[in-house]
């Protein structure tokens, strides 16, 4: 189960001096939401089982520890941090760092978030499930498993695939999976006790490289019309002369 | 000289909307190199046929390859034959959608050739042979400009950021066996669940009625319904609350978590306007907000803003657009 960190979006976001980072002064960060939801699916899974474990990997700065200890508060079994000064922004540099650490296999299934909001690539997941040969299914919104195989239901616009597929297998999750669980104190509590290894992380050479980072124009709204459906022919009028889309 | 690979997206036979826009995109690319445009169109036997509609917005060549086992979506051998023909050489970037498909479909190829790549791409330029994408990140509040190093480059397109141009090329059709065997595929689309017929998707639709808490109930979901149905070009969306009320499928949830649209023409009824809602729709092109707080967030992205009961304002909207397409 790989969990990463992410920025609270909820904020107005200010280019560090260099150009290429965000400053992250006084911004929040949690846990990724398709991530808790992918925790919370692997919870499921080992408690219907009632057996195995789930286990948590998160690469980047020691800052990323927070992450797992959210999602061993969970009820995850255990932890691995891979050590990296940063949080790269390219998929495949990360995908590679977590493919070493997960090739000699032990899972059944290895779950991600279907993306993160911050770099939103989505790319990670299938990424690693292709370095290690593994078969994939993304952005699932329902899922199965049983003897060995897997039942997914895909998200498409405007209709849905049902997949099948078998284990071991990377499946990335898109929400209507499930409702995360909010930690417990007592899980909070068991949190603190349960291992988090800490691994250097063997990233691979970047293929992305951010050249600039810009804000876009702010949107220039904030006209009211009037109040009412008095207003009604007031804006149909606009509509039809003004942003011609009627 | 650099040639420019294009993914043709299809679905149950048919060409998407993306495929067409996939092909200008990589037209406009291939443009500015003096390249030639080569596309790769998967499907059932017959999905030949389809190939001359790529050659009409730009293909110079149409890679066909048909088998029954591509009836479906077929991640593991579409990665595979789109991955081998990158491999060949020639091309300077293979081009993909962000669609529901793109997404699961580029990664796989990047990783195959292992080769750099970039999602939801709003323009990309190649500029002295460096290759340069624009890509929203921070739910669409930062725009980075990204340079993918190494050849080729894997990027895939924000679907209705290039619009299908005609600009006809020869289209010449070469038919390519599957590497391996598709039908051997571990991952398998055992089913298609296509939506209602006739009703169109969010991403396809140029006008969007979307609806928030401020309708206070499910069945009060068909006073959007019946704008989207007298506009007669829309689609019908709603906010994370109501999707995880269960008002409405998750399918339709537009936002952070949901999906990402730009429609002409974004209708917000009783939506208040929260930061996970805007990510997904601030960039329409005009936004309408209809909603009884004055103060609610939605009015400060809205073009036009009406304030009042929505159980009063979007029946007399109805009426009133309904009249105006009938040109009275």
């Amino acid at each position: 189960m790989c969990v990463k960190r992410v920025p609270d979006m909820d904020v107005r976001f200010r280019i560090a001096g260099d150009g290429t980072s965000l400053d992250e002064t006084g911004i929040k960060f949690d846990l990724n939401d398709f991530d808790a939801w992918a925790v919370e699916a692997a919870l499921q899974l080992r408690d219907k089982a009632g057996q195995g474990e789930v286990v948590i990997i998160s690469l980047g700065p020691n800052a990323v520890q927070e992450t797992i200890r959210k999602a061993l508060s969970m009820g995850a079994d255990r932890g691995v941090q891979l050590q990296a000064d940063k949080i790269p922004f390219d998929g495949f540099s990360i995908a590679t760092a977590l493919a070493a650490e997960l090739k000699d296999g032990g899972f059944d299934l290895i779950l991600f978030g279907k993306l993160s909001p911050d770099s939103s690539n989505g790319v990670t997941g299938p990424m690693v499930a292709e370095l290690l040969g593994l078969p994939c299914v993304t952005a699932v919104s329902k899922l199965e498993i049983a003897d060995g195989r897997g039942t997914a239901k895909r998200e498409l616009e405007g209709a849905q695939e049902v997949m099948e597929f078998p284990l071991p297998a990377v499946v990335t999750v898109d929400e209507g999976l499930n409702t995360a669980r909010y930690p417990s104190l007592k899980g909070i509590m068991a949190a603190k006790k349960k291992p988090l290894d800490v691994k250097p992380a063997s990233l691979g050479d970047p293929r992305v490289r951010i050249q600039r980072l810009e804000l876009p124009p702010e949107r220039v709204g904030g006209r009211i019309v009037g109040e009412g459906a008095a207003a009604v022919p007031e804006l149909v009028r606009l509509l039809q002369t003004e942003a011609k889309v009627l | 000289m650099a040639n420019i690979f294009a993914f043709a997206e299809t679905r149950a036979g048919e060409l998407r909307k993306v495929a067409l826009e996939t092909v200008t995109a990589a037209r406009t690319l291939a443009d500015a190199t003096g390249g030639e445009v080569h596309a790769l169109l998967v499907g059932a036997p017959g999905i030949a046929a389809k190939a001359a509609q790529l050659g009409e917005v730009g293909a110079d060549v149409v890679i066909v390859c048909e088998h029954e086992a591509f009836t479906q979506y077929n991640p593991e051998a579409a990665a595979a034959l789109a991955a081998d023909r990158i491999g060949q050489g020639g091309f300077r970037a293979a081009l993909l959608s962000t669609s529901a498909q793109g997404r699961d479909l580029a990664p796989r190829i990047a990783a195959k050739l292992g080769v750099g790549l970039v999602t939801d791409v709003t323009s990309v330029e190649l500029t002295n042979d460096v290759l340069i994408a624009r890509h929203p990140i921070n739910i669409g509040k930062v725009i980075a400009t990204v340079e993918i190093s190494g050849n080729p480059a894997v990027v895939s397109m924000r679907p209705n950021t290039y619009a299908p141009v005609a600009n006809a090329k020869a289209g010449r059709v070469e038919v390519v066996a599957p590497i391996g065997d598709p039908s051997a595929s571990r991952v398998v689309v055992k089913e298609l669940v296509q939506g209602a017929s006739g009703k169109l998707d969010l991403a396809d639709a140029p006008v969007i009625v979307a609806g928030g808490r401020g309708l206070k109930a499910a069945e009060n979901f068909k006073l959007v319904e019946e704008l989207a149905d007298a506009f007669g070009n829309a689609a019908v969306g709603a906010t994370r609350a109501v999707t995880d009320d269960g008002w409405r499928p998750h399918s339709d949830q537009i936002g952070q978590t949901g999906r990402l649209v730009s429609p002409e023409l974004y209708v917000a009824v009783g939506i208040s306007g929260a930061v996970q809602h805007l990510a997904g729709m601030r960039t329409s092109k005009t936004i309408v907000a209809i909603n009884k707080d004055k103060d609610a967030p939605i009015f400060k992205v809205a073009d036009y803003g009406i304030v009042g009961d929505v159980f009063e304002i979007v029946p007399a909207l109805t009426a009133a657009v309904l009249q105006a397409r009938r040109g009275h």
